[in-house]
């Protein structure tokens, strides 16, 4: 029984290489099927089932797939928002060129990420992510033009960057520990006291390895860039893909290779969290100065991931669960945002948050979705980004670390500023006689394909902060994850 | 049944037929085509019938002729030797096929006789168990690989050949003095009885500087690689393959076989792997940087086999804390270089013959006309930058290991800013492959047989990093890095 449940996590990851062939249909019933295994699994996992596949890597060395509670968050974000891109990015790019070299490296891409979500130890984390980075480049200079491929080095100069100081950081791990295993709790408590330096160093590597990803301070310059690429690129690029990788690996590396504990001992928390904090204000304040949407809601993003981070770096139970829910949160609401600013670029040209005025009364449906994206970033409640901030700054509170609630309600403050205005635009302005570039859509606000996906994500950001409370909602996942990392042995 | 497998000289064969199939060819160049397919083909199941026999008797030894060592001819073969001859029937297969694409008319008929005379000098190089054998093999080796290069016809591909061949005369010069200085000294060139009877002395000093200076450049060891870049870029696609992917290995594995056997033992400890790591490094950061700089594709892929011949002397001052682990990683470097080299000079040479030239700049929009091609080169690069999952990947890890255990910070600065560079320089062509420039040029078709062979090696680099376990096990067959099993 044990041999057949360990199978699933196998055919997830082995599904997605047919789908590089890709025609719609491929693309479509991959992600259901896809979908449909990984609530098998996650049905299997609340039962106590293991499942776990493994295969040699190098002498003493393997490959671990592994479906944990963590794992599972992970995967079921991406397979649950990867079908909503798809269908969206099949209306955005219907018609445009090189539509099966797109497919093909998106699919690569989940393929990736949900590696990275499967992965049991830090050495296949790595391989993931590394292919993450590869697969990712094509999708971000799909457009082909001087300033997608001049994102595109800087985006790679990054991350390659980023990869190999996380190469460093895991051999040396390996050497000095012999084993690479997420364990909750970590596993470097047989560590002696003398290697405390290189392990702090090892820390610090690992995290501006993924720090990189996740768009942390200093190392965050490549994500505005990137915003050249496709919608339904930056969307899985924020939502899903590359920044949520990041910030998965760093939830990873504090809870599953030092453990909260040992690292709060080692004493590395405390700047990371201080590093989150300026993030989460620097991106706030960025934003606010952007006019170009996609932009503006880059800079969001790099404020938003930070608080995974922050709830992390808090190191107490229930700081923990916002990190880890907002993993799921932000997801929701920064794919719809991005939705919607992919769909008022494909429909009327607006690229610019000054000519949005009165965008609202033209596209009702795609603005509504809009505005529960924003209200949530800004954490009013009852939409999902309410529920991180509350067990953020309760967590804050119990862990006896005050000053993060004056971050929490700056970057609120901040998140307000840069969203109401235009929400204000949207609604109650007048609307110019004639828009940048107005595409035909009959009397429908704009393609199905495209109104479709935003509206359903609105909709789940929404059930995910009201129905928080109901079983297998992210909310009471992360519990369980935090209940699993802070309880005692 | 079983004993005609494990009794039959395989190791004879392997060179014998090679020989004669050129033979062949040169005498009858109409049929030059299918005899050298043909017998790549079988080489390659010779060695699977070689592997074998080492697998049920363990190490190989025959004695040519029935004669024996000191005076007769011996042949060697261990798990290093296999791995060797493996990866040169592997690459050889990848080479011929393509080559009979590319290669029309009069050059196909002086390509094969060469192509099969370079192959057996190549087999009997990793088969030899003396150390004049090996001088005979690299004069063979030699003349072929510059004829080969000459084959191109253009003038600078004269004069990188002829660059070459004096590089590798003065080479080989260099390495028969050594043997004779050794042979004068102890009376043997059998590398097991000179083992037994060689003692420090200033004879083994003169003919390590001497062997080793020949070896090294041979080898291409910076500073000593100025005779590669020209060669290996002007030659034909097929030959710059075939010579960064195994020449160049060849003489690398004599030098290994040496100082692990003769020399390591003697004066070792002495600062030689130190000066070899430093020349590594330096090779690292100069092939790399000077790969940056190119606008011309081939060059650009020549100078990263300098660069990357500079990981495999990394390993010689990391033995001594982490022998197993550094000897892995060169061996896996070794074999996964030579795929990937081999992918990338075809892809190279399939965009040369789709555009008519090879300038980096102009390179627009090859992804979505010869898709194929640019995925091989991707692959390729993959396993060259030692990204996962890939061959190149595992190497590096297992010598970034070694580098750690032994505390040589500055070697894993070196390696790290060399796989930085290498991403630059791959990244450099990849990213002009996806622009939107108008086409500029007329195309020509390019054969699917050449755009297959290039994906399929490429492919084969990057399985190499899902196959370390069975590879590594087969290494340790007949110790030959004299360290035990190889990893518990």
């Amino acid at each position: 029984m044990i041999a057949s449940s360990l199978l699933p996590g196998l055919i997830i990851f082995g599904l997605a290489e047919e789908r590089v062939r890709l025609r719609t249909v491929l693309n479509l019933s991959g992600a259901l099927v896809k979908l449909v295994l990984v609530g098998f699994v996650l049905w299997g996992v609340s039962q106590g089932q293991q499942y776990e596949t493994r295969l040699a890597l190098l002498p003493g060395l393997e490959l671990v797939l592994r479906a944990g509670p963590l794992s599972l968050l992970f995967v079921s974000l991406s397979a649950l928002l990867w079908l909503v891109t798809t269908v969206y990015a099949i209306g955005y790019l219907e018609g445009s060129p090189h539509r099966s070299r797109f497919f093909g490296f998106f699919s690569l891409c989940v393929t990736a990420t949900v590696g990275v979500a499967l992965s049991g130890n830090l050495i296949t984390f790595l391989l993931f992510y590394e292919l993450l980075t590869l697969a990712t480049y094509p999708l971000v200079v799909h457009r082909g033009t001087e300033a997608a491929r001049h994102a595109g080095l800087i985006y790679l100069r990054y991350t390659i960057a980023g990869g190999a100081l996380l190469l460093v950081a895991t051999v040396w791990l390996y050497t000095l520990t012999g084993t690479l295993e997420f364990t909750p709790q970590g596993f470097l408590d047989s560590v002696g006291a003398e290697q405390h330096t290189a392990l702090i160093i090892i820390f610090t590597l690992l995290i501006a390895g993924f720090g990189v990803k996740a768009a942390l301070v200093p190392l965050h310059g490549w994500l505005p860039l990137a915003m050249v690429a496709p919608a339904p690129v930056s969307a899985l690029l924020h939502a899903v893909a590359v920044v949520k990788a990041g910030a998965f690996g760093i939830v990873r590396v504090v809870y599953d290779v030092f453990g909260v504990e040992f690292a709060a001992n080692l004493g590395v928390l405390g700047p990371l969290a201080w590093l989150a904090a300026i993030t989460i204000i620097y991106g706030s304040l960025r934003a606010l100065f952007q006019d170009d949407l996609k932009r503006r809601l880059a800079f969001s993003t790099i404020s938003q991931v930070s608080y995974i981070v922050l709830g992390t770096a808090i190191a107490g139970p229930i700081a923990a669960i916002g990190g880890v829910v907002h993993l799921v949160h932000q997801g929701l609401m920064k794919i719809t945002l991005f939705f919607c600013a992919g769909n008022l670029a494909e429909t009327l040209g607006i690229h610019k948050i000054s000519e949005m005025n009165g965008v609202g009364r033209r596209m009702p449906w795609t603005m509504t979705a809009f505005t529960v994206g924003a209200f949530g970033m800004i954490g009013a409640p009852p939409v999902a980004g309410f529920v991180t901030k509350w067990y953020l700054g309760l967590g804050a509170l119990q862990a006896g670390q005050e000053w993060v609630i004056i971050v929490l309600a700056g970057s609120s403050l901040l998140n307000a500023a840069y969203f109401l205005p235009i929400l204000h635009r949207a609604w109650f302005q007048e609307p110019p006689n004639t828009w940048p570039k107005e595409f035909d859509f009959g009397r429908k606000e704009t393609a199905w394909m495209l109104l479709l996906p935003p509206v359903i994500t609105a909709l789940m950001a929404l059930a995910a902060g009201l129905l928080a409370a109901v079983a297998f909602s992210p909310l009471e996942w992360a519990q369980f994850i935090a209940e699993q990392e802070f309880s005692r042995p | 049944m079983g004993a005609v497998f494990t009794e039959f000289p395989w190791g004879v064969i392997l060179i014998l037929l090679p020989v004669t199939g050129g033979i062949l060819c040169f005498l009858w160049p109409q049929i030059a085509k299918i005899t050298g397919l043909f017998i790549v083909f079988v080489v390659a199941l010779l060695v699977v019938g070689l592997a074998w026999q080492i697998f049920n008797n363990g190490v190989y030894r025959h004695a040519v002729g029935g004669w024996g060592a000191p005076l007769g001819v011996d042949l060697y073969a261990d798990g290093l030797s296999l791995l060797m001859l493996a990866i040169t029937a592997l690459v050889g297969m990848g080479v011929s096929v393509y080559s009979a694409a590319y290669f029309k008319h009069e050059q196909a008929a002086q390509f094969w006789p060469l192509w099969l005379l370079l192959l057996a000098a190549l087999n009997a190089l990793f088969l030899s168990a003396d150390i004049f054998n090996v001088y005979v093999t690299f004069e063979l080796m030699g003349l072929a690989a510059v004829a080969l290069v000459a084959l191109a016809g253009s003038r600078e591909a004269l004069g990188a050949a002829m660059r070459y061949l004096l590089a590798a005369l003065l080479g080989s010069l260099a390495y028969l003095l050594g043997v004779a200085l050794l042979y004068h000294g102890f009376g043997t060139v059998d590398i097991a009885l000179l083992v037994e009877r060689a003692e420090p002395s200033p004879v083994i000093w003169a003919a390590l500087g001497l062997m080793g200076a020949g070896l090294l450049l041979k080898t291409a060891l910076f500073p000593l690689h100025f005779w590669l870049p020209p060669a290996h870029a002007s030659a034909p696609t097929p030959v710059s393959a075939l010579l960064s992917a195994l020449v160049v290995k060849a003489s690398f594995y004599i030098l290994l076989r040496l100082w692990l056997e003769i020399f390591d033992p003697l004066v070792g400890g002495a600062g030689v792997e130190q000066l070899l790591g430093l020349l590594g490094a330096a090779a690292i950061l100069w092939g790399s940087v000077q790969a940056l700089r190119q606008t011309r594709l081939k060059l650009l892929i020549a100078y990263s086999t300098v660069a990357q011949v500079g990981y495999l002397f990394l390993a010689f001052p990391l033995v001594a804390a982490a022998g197993v682990s550094a000897w892995s990683a060169v061996t896996y470097l070794v074999l996964s270089h030579a795929l990937a080299k081999a992918a990338m000079f075809m892809a190279a040479g399939n965009l040369l013959c789709f555009g008519g030239h090879d300038r980096i700049t102009d390179l627009d929009r090859v992804v979505q006309r010869l898709p194929l091609t640019a995925a091989a080169f991707a692959l390729a690069g993959v396993s060259i930058m030692g990204l996962p999952p890939s061959g190149g990947f595992i190497g590096k890890w297992l010598l970034l290991e070694a580098a750690l255990m032994q505390g040589r910070w500055d070697l894993v600065a070196v390696m790290i800013l060399g796989g930085l560079l290498a991403a630059g320089y791959i990244f450099k062509v990849l990213g002009y492959a996806f622009t939107q420039a108008d086409i500029s040029h007329e195309s020509k078709a390019v054969p699917a047989s050449m755009e297959w062979t290039a994906l399929l090696l490429a492919c084969g680099a990057i399985l190499l990093g899902f196959l370390a376990v069975p590879v590594l096990s087969l290494v340790g067959i007949g110790d030959p890095f004299g360290i035990g099993e190889v990893r518990p």
